[in-house]
């Protein structure tokens, strides 16, 4: 059970209709590395995880959701007044095509969300490196995202998602050394 | 529990105000949720933890009693007519 939040978790504030921005926002939404894809591979995972990291793999795609708001929030306001010729113009004429201004899970180039996008090992070795990968695929994808827009405001929002990004790459990391830890502990007994 | 929509410049200054001291204080408590799953055993942090907790229902409390419920599902109490709906969606605002 999740209990929702009638908040964001960091303000989200745009400057100007940007359509051509939301569209390469759009790789966060449902590209490989967005927080769509986090957010399952993480809540997917932590089923068959060791208890000692299951909090912290839980917890972190917990977070991932409200970072998927936020991005899509971002998208929302940069479209929302756009008319169909500024669709059109910013690349976006085959999303208006089929769904108007509606949001839908593809990338940036327009590919459909696939849950090949990510893995559940059933290693948790494997899966907590998968993670620790995830998060520094979408730090860079953030910062390429911020070089794209001059608007501050936008700018500001990217940067906290980008510093969360490196918060959880670091927490990963730590879950990594917890089990190898408990696993050289073991063989002592 | 009453709670508006924010309307006026005044009100929607109120309620990003309120909105973002929600946040930032919110924002410590992920932090030091996802420290704490990987040290628990930092009793400092869980005590600055637990404080956190306590400002975090206090704000949320007053901003509820002026903008309406920040929760569904019976973790947020309601006016009548059921005043779910009187806080804006995050992404309208």
């Amino acid at each position: 059970m999740w209990v929702y939040e009638k908040k964001l978790q960091y303000p989200v504030r745009v400057n100007q209709c940007d359509p051509r921005m939301a569209k390469f926002l759009m790789e966060q939404y449902g590209g490989a590395d967005g927080e769509l894809a986090a957010a399952l591979r993480y809540l997917n995972q932590r089923y068959t995880l060791p208890d000692r990291v299951i909090g912290i793999v839980n917890d972190i795609g917990t977070e991932e959701l409200a970072h998927l708001e936020m991005i899509a929030t971002m998208v929302y306001k940069l479209t929302k007044d756009a008319t169909a010729e500024q669709m059109m113009e910013a690349g976006l004429g085959d999303h208006y095509a089929d769904h108007d201004k509606a949001l839908f899970f593809h990338n940036a180039a327009g590919h459909p969300f696939t849950a090949e996008y990510f893995q559940a090992k059933g290693d948790p070795i494997a899966d907590l490196y998968e993670d620790v990968a995830a998060e520094e695929k979408a730090r860079a994808t953030y910062q390429w995202l911020i070089n794209m827009t001059d608007d501050p405001d936008l700018q500001d929002g990217l940067q906290f998602l980008r510093e969360r990004e490196v918060v959880h790459s670091q927490r990963f990391r730590e879950a990594v050394e917890i089990l190898k830890e408990e696993r050289d502990r073991k063989k002592f007994f | 529990m009453a709670g508006r929509t924010p309307i006026t410049d005044e009100q929607k200054e109120m309620y990003f105000r309120m909105m973002e001291e929600i946040q930032a204080v919110d924002f410590v408590l992920v932090e030091l949720n996802l420290y704490l799953d990987t040290h628990p055993d930092d009793q400092q942090a869980v005590q600055q933890y637990n404080e956190y907790v306590q400002r975090s229902a206090a704000l949320k409390n007053r901003f509820q009693s002026m903008f309406g419920p920040l929760y569904g599902f019976g973790n947020s109490y309601s006016a009548s007519p059921f005043s779910w709906k009187e806080a804006p969606w995050p992404w309208q605002v």
